[in-house]
């Protein structure tokens, strides 16, 4: 009987089993933050320890810093404290550290792919829950408290209790106008925000078979969003010729080495999975969410719930997001106005979906009265835009483009909502008060659909908007 | 490293129902942006407990009837979303000691775990009855029992349920994994070798 990437993966970086049954794992990548990473040093201070291999660890800032004006110090005095703390850190344990004069600082989930770092057959923690992103990879990676930041740290080891495996297989072609986002948010919406409790997801199918590395990396980061632990899809040759050349890809004779041990990981055609799902993709639509979680989705033609007509079990929930989102029941989503709309984050801020915005939006205008911005995910994002001139069609079109980080997908730099304003966004979660106002509402969707929305000032079918399907015949 | 064996939790308790509260909620991220988690206690629920002025909100935390609580009840789903380990961070400097819910999203379970919170899970019905009579006497007096994997009040016991290697880690005194891990180091060194990553 074979065996799925996953078991490959964990048996191979399985130390040994612990007293209460969970394994010690080794963590062949660490990826560190400036937010969950400043208490873990301190935690090793604390007790004498040192990092046991700060080699395998690499840093960036991404979560506070501004993505308007990026001299330091930054006008917010707890940021810049943050930020110091991460460059002392770095320092004193020899941990390098992709800063913002480097080039190379974005979100880490980007970062880490764009430099080579993330790599098939291993195993991957960062204290950030998207970790799940470098699944794309087939890596199984793993968001990580603080605590266990310490213990990577220390001991480039972690306890974790072994996963099962979910196949999610989506076969078929994705209709015109609908991508990979709509794909993940159609996923959680049917399996549910606890569905992927105790399991990885493996995607797979002619779906996957076909995506790129950064649509792949866009289902993978909302793994999390559907309650898995982590997500990952076989490494292929669309992931080989992804990764090389890049900075820390393996070289020369190396390179065809890492490439045969890197297949090897993929899931043996005989494995068997603890659960199987299907999905058809011609079924799968523009997907928006309405209400306060990532499950909360439904198709952009679909009208929002009523709490009259949704199971007794789900009332309390539907009445609860309704009135949070301030929607009306049993509405269409199509129209609801808007005021804000972010393309950004590390489920969407790659050089692909500028590309393909950018394709859409040339010669056409924000709604006025809409604040419209552009956040690319990485310093090296931002430069393949700007080599583009990508940024002067979103400019052009009265988006503001700004500089790599986190921006508005949570409130933890100058980018936030004001008031309930309501947010057309291509990130991963609409809790409540996610994007930085207590009040603030959150419409996820793909980032063409965020395009759509800034260009009509309403949540809006880009098909419809953007005359997609001619397009695409055309 | 001796670490506390955790049995038994005994105190009030306080209801914050609502499912799929995430972890944005038990601390909202701004509050995050600080270099230890001291004071984080103070910021709890923060958003659904304070008007914009500071004021306070209607809210369990905020209600005096509840003042000194150690257990926290709420439903399904708890913890979801965010990572971020200042959530629990937050709840034990704020006192609490102890979670009892219908389910708990996997990373925020496992980050309580490693700080010595149980996280207990009930079914539906008995999370329903455990809410009602804590709200109808909030000085009545929780047991979160580990050992047994049940919730006491008064003479009426509710079983639930604790993922084993929580329990056997909260029961003997393992639940901050560090020690054991740096006991496997060489080990980890030689598979890190073998692997040909160092
Ligand atoms: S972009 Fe959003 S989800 Fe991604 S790492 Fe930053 S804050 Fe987290």
């Amino acid at each position: 009987m074979g065996k799925t990437l996953f078991e490959k993966v964990w048996d191979a970086h399985a130390v040994r089993d612990l007293a209460n049954g969970q394994t010690q794992l080794l963590i062949a990548t660490h990826l560190i933050h400036e937010v969950t990473s400043p208490q873990a040093f301190g935690m090793l201070r604390d007790l004498g320890l040192k990092v046991a291999h700060p080699e395998r660890t690499f840093a960036t800032v991404d979560h506070i810093v501004p993505t308007d004006q990026r001299t330091e110090p930054f006008s917010d005095p707890l940021a810049d404290a943050m930020i110091r703390e991460l460059r002392r850190n770095c320092e004193e344990f020899g941990i390098t550290y992709f800063d913002i004069r480097s080039g190379r600082q974005g979100i880490v989930h980007i970062v880490g792919p764009e430099q080579g770092i993330t790599q098939p057959g291993t195993t991957i923690a960062c204290g950030d829950s998207h970790t799940s992103t470098h699944g794309a990879f087939g890596a199984v990676a793993f968001g990580i408290g603080t605590t266990q930041i310490r213990d990577v740290l220390a001991t480039q080891t972690m306890a974790m209790g072994k996963l099962k495996v979910r196949r999610i297989n989506v076969d078929g072609r994705l209709r015109p106008g609908v991508y990979a986002k709509d794909v993940i948010l159609h996923i959680i919406r049917t399996l549910g925000v606890n569905g992927g409790t105790g399991y990885a997801y493996e995607y797979g199918g002619e779906v996957f078979d076909r995506f790129s590395m950064e649509e792949r990396m866009t289902v993978c980061n909302m793994s999390i969003e559907g309650g898995a632990r982590a997500g990952y899809v076989n490494p292929d040759e669309t992931t080989y010729a992804y990764l090389k050349g890049r900075p820390y890809s393996p070289k020369g004779a190396a390179w065809e080495e890492a490439v045969e041990r890197w297949r090897s990981f993929a899931s043996d055609a005989d494995c068997s999975y603890d659960d199987v799902v299907h999905f058809r993709a011609e079924d799968i639509p523009p997907t928006v969410t309405w209400g306060i979680n990532p499950g909360q989705g439904i198709s952009i033609d679909e009208r929002v719930p009523s709490p009259d007509t949704v199971p007794a079990e789900e009332r309390e929930a539907v009445e609860e997001a309704l009135a949070y989102m301030k929607l009306p029941a049993g509405r269409p989503i199509k129209g609801t106005p808007i005021d804000v709309a972010f393309l950004g984050s590390c489920t969407n801020a790659r050089l692909s979906d500028f590309v393909e915005v950018s394709k859409y939006l040339k010669g056409r205008r924000v709604a006025s009265g809409i604040k419209a911005i552009a956040v690319p995910g990485s310093m090296g994002v931002d430069l393949l835009c700007k080599e583009m001139g990508l940024d002067e069609i979103f400019r052009e079109a009265g988006f503001e483009w700004r500089e790599a980080g986190c921006s508005m997908c949570l409130a933890m730099n100058p980018d936030k909502l004001i008031g309930d304003q309501l947010c057309a966004s291509s990130s991963n979660r609409n809790f409540k008060g996610r994007q930085g106002s207590p009040t603030g509402r959150t419409i996820l969707m793909s980032p063409l659909m965020v395009a759509a929305a800034a260009v009509t000032g309403e949540v809006s079918d880009a098909r419809e908007i953007f005359e997609v399907e001619e397009l695409v015949e055309a | 490293m001796a670490l506390e064996k955790i049995k038994l939790v005994q105190g009030r308790a306080v209801p914050v129902p609502g499912d799929a509260i995430d972890t944005d909620r038990i601390i909202p991220a701004r509050f995050m942006k600080c270099v230890t988690f001291d004071g984080l206690g103070e910021y709890l629920f923060y958003d659904v407990r304070k008007n914009d002025d500071g004021t306070d909100k209607p809210h369990p935390l905020n209600d005096p009837r509840y003042a000194g609580a150690s257990i926290l009840i709420s439903g399904a789903n708890f913890g979801c979303g965010s990572s971020r380990e200042h959530a629990p961070q937050a709840l034990y400097r704020h006192g609490f000691r102890a979670v009892v819910a219908e389910s708990f999203a996997e990373i925020f379970f496992g980050n309580c775990t490693t700080l010595g919170i149980p996280c207990l899970s009930l079914k539906r019905a008995d999370l329903r009855a455990l809410t009602a009579a804590v709200e109808e006497d909030p000085s009545l007096p929780v047991t979160v029992d580990v050992e047994a994997a049940a919730v006491r009040l008064g003479d009426r016991e509710f079983a639930g349920e604790i993922r084993p290697s929580a329990r056997q880690a909260l029961l003997e005194g393992r639940w901050d994994p560090i020690g054991e891990l740096l006991e496997g180091l060489p080990a980890a060194n030689a598979s890190l070798s073998r692997l040909g990553y160092v």
